[in-house]
């Protein structure tokens, strides 16, 4: 196994929902689906989110697209037309997800 | 029957480019055209401006998009789905109906869906038990009734299938749900039922697939350097079959891309449990489905199961939540990041010289350049330059534009090097707060009616 990048071998889209976020994550064959399930767990997520991400943080599987889906709650700064933050839709998160290094 | 329809989504949202539906209607074979024109902040500025004139509160986008198209999609006879009505349908069909007598085009007909703007029976409503409790925090709606927007439920494919049924070629409704302007043109070709969960829910992924236009085709997408041709970029074509398996594609000679990344990247988009997405017509199991590539730019989805839906309506209320301003200039190097810094507590420093104090969640610096969309991940420490960017928001109103006016005097009376300040001085805007809740279905009838040029 080496060190790499999420960005190296996997897809991302993400999106505002509510107050929060979405973060999709998928990759191209099922060798690297298994690196992603056990590699990009909550509490990474949660870790590598630490300065966007202040609520909790949900995970779901999707084996057929060869992705996870992580809900981040309060992510958005208030959210909809509420936040003053530049990224006020969390559009920018799954390439932040990408970024992570993981064990390949 | 046909045993196949073709359906494009030629606008993804509220300010896509108009070149989306004019290039679908001319570039290929098009049955139907579906059009999203709404957000959730749409329908309260929609609501403030029929307030004004009684003519107003639909999407004026949507008119000046047919000025371009009406000719060719009634000289081809597409069917156009649109929920550009907002609060107004009637309002919009009447302009449609008279831009169609300016082009000459007698015999087109216009229908429009009501009954999903409850704004004024809210009152009724809560005197019938509808409690409206908002769903992400449970709080009572009598915290915000007094400043309410807007109220729409969130309708589904049926209604749209309806006014098909009853001859419409033009479909404008108000708050009817994304995938609905998809679903609505399958059920009415197809004759599929209410208890069709399984085509419901592959209505429901196709919609979902191509609500944001573009976002299917190429944009957005991770490996862009794949993308052959964003200028050209084409819009989605579902191809719908009436035992519901689809294929995703764009028109021959079009920009962009179809391929299973691009499609899953967008099935992903806005997704909570992917075993469960809730629509008004069914429940869809998005981890059901089978995605091939078929062909170039072609993917097939298939065996998509679904199930019932809840016997209640989402309901998008909207209410005033106080006022906001952002103001930006750019602070040059050497030593841009700590100049900026220094600008921004310049500027609450004399604000509060003033009497004008903001609390921490009131106010926002951002330093664009060094790091604001990814923190803590991707960070420059010390770029040639940033964009100061500084907002606030609260109740009051003349605090907000006291704030505006403390941006431009950094110019001169701050550190070196700070510049680019346009746009005037950042003034206090509406914040609109989103209320989502639930609503029996019981409580929501709605009508269709068609006209004719």
């Amino acid at each position: 196994m080496v060190k790499c990048k999420l960005k190296e071998f996997a897809f991302a889209r993400s999106g505002d929902k509510g107050d929060g976020s979405n973060v999709g994550i998928f990759v191209k064959t099922e060798r690297d689906y298994e690196v992603l399930k056990r590699e990009v767990t909550v509490e990474r997520v949660q870790k590598h989110f630490a300065a966007i991400c202040k609520g909790e943080i949900t995970r779901y599987e999707a084996p057929n697209l060869l992705a996870l889906n992580f809900l981040l709650r309060d992510s958005l700064g208030g959210g909809g037309s509420e936040s003053l933050k530049t990224d006020a839709q969390g559009k920018t998160h799954g390439l932040a997800l990408l970024e992570m290094e993981v064990e390949r | 029957m046909r045993d196949k329809v073709l359906i494009g989504y030629g606008q993804g949202f509220w300010g896509d480019s108009i070149l989306g539906p004019v290039r679908l209607v001319r570039e290929g074979p098009l049955d139907y055209l579906a059009l999203d024109y709404l957000a959730e902040v749409t329908m309260s500025i929609m609501q403030k401006l029929k307030g004004r004139n009684p003519q107003a509160g639909y999407a004026t986008d949507f008119v000046k998009m047919l000025e371009r198209t009406l000719p060719t999609i009634a000289d081809k006879g597409i069917k156009v789905i649109a929920n550009a009505g907002g609060v107004n349908p009637q309002a919009c069909l009447e302009a449609v109906l008279a831009l169609a007598r300016k082009q000459g085009i007698k015999g087109l007909k216009v229908g429009i869906i009501e009954g999903d703007d409850i704004l004024a029976r809210i009152p009724e409503l809560q005197a019938a038990g509808h409690a409206f409790t908002n769903m992400d925090d449970g709080r009572p709606l009598t915290d915000v009734q007094d400043r309410l927007l807007s109220a729409n439920a969130y309708v589904g494919a049926f209604s749209v299938a309806e006014c098909l049924d009853a001859g419409a070629q033009i479909v404008i409704g108000g708050r009817i749900t994304d995938p609905a302007l998809v679903g609505g043109p399958m059920i009415h070709e197809f004759g599929w039922g209410p208890a069709d969960y399984d085509k419901l829910a592959a209505s429901t992924m196709a919609g979902h697939i191509a609500e944001c236009g573009a976002q299917c085709t190429g944009g957005n997408y991770t490996d862009w350097k794949s993308v052959p041709d964003f200028v050209h970029i084409g819009y989605p074509i579902i191809e719908a079959t009436p035992g519901g398996a689809f294929v995703v594609t764009k028109h021959d000679g079009t920009g962009g891309l179809v391929n299973r990344n691009t499609v899953i990247s967008q099935l992903l988009y806005e997704m909570g449990d992917p075993k469960r997405y809730l629509g008004p017509d069914c429940t869809a199991d998005f981890t059901s489905a089978k995605i091939e590539e078929v062909g170039k730019d072609r993917v097939q989805l298939t065996g998509i199961k679904g199930g019932p839906p809840t016997d209640t309506y989402k309901v998008s209320l909207s209410y005033s939540n106080g006022y906001k301003a952002t103001g930006q200039l750019t602070v040059s190097g050497p030593e841009a990041l700590a100049k900026a810094r220094l600008c921004a507590d310049i500027v609450f420093g004399r604000l509060a010289l003033d009497g004008v104090t903001f609390t921490e969640s009131e106010k926002l610096v951002e330093f664009v350049g060094a790091g604001v969309c990814h923190p803590g991940i991707l960070e420059a420490k010390d770029p040639p330059e940033v964009v100061l960017r500084i907002g606030v928001k609260c109740g009051d109103k003349n605090k907000v534009d006291r704030f505006g006016m403390e941006m431009v005097p950094l110019v001169t009376s701050g550190p070196p090097g700070v510049t680019g300040f346009a746009g005037g001085r950042p003034k206090a805007t509406d914040i609109v707060g989103y209320w989502p809740a639930l609503l029996d279905k019981k409580a929501v009838q709605t009508r269709v009616r068609v006209e004719e040029s």
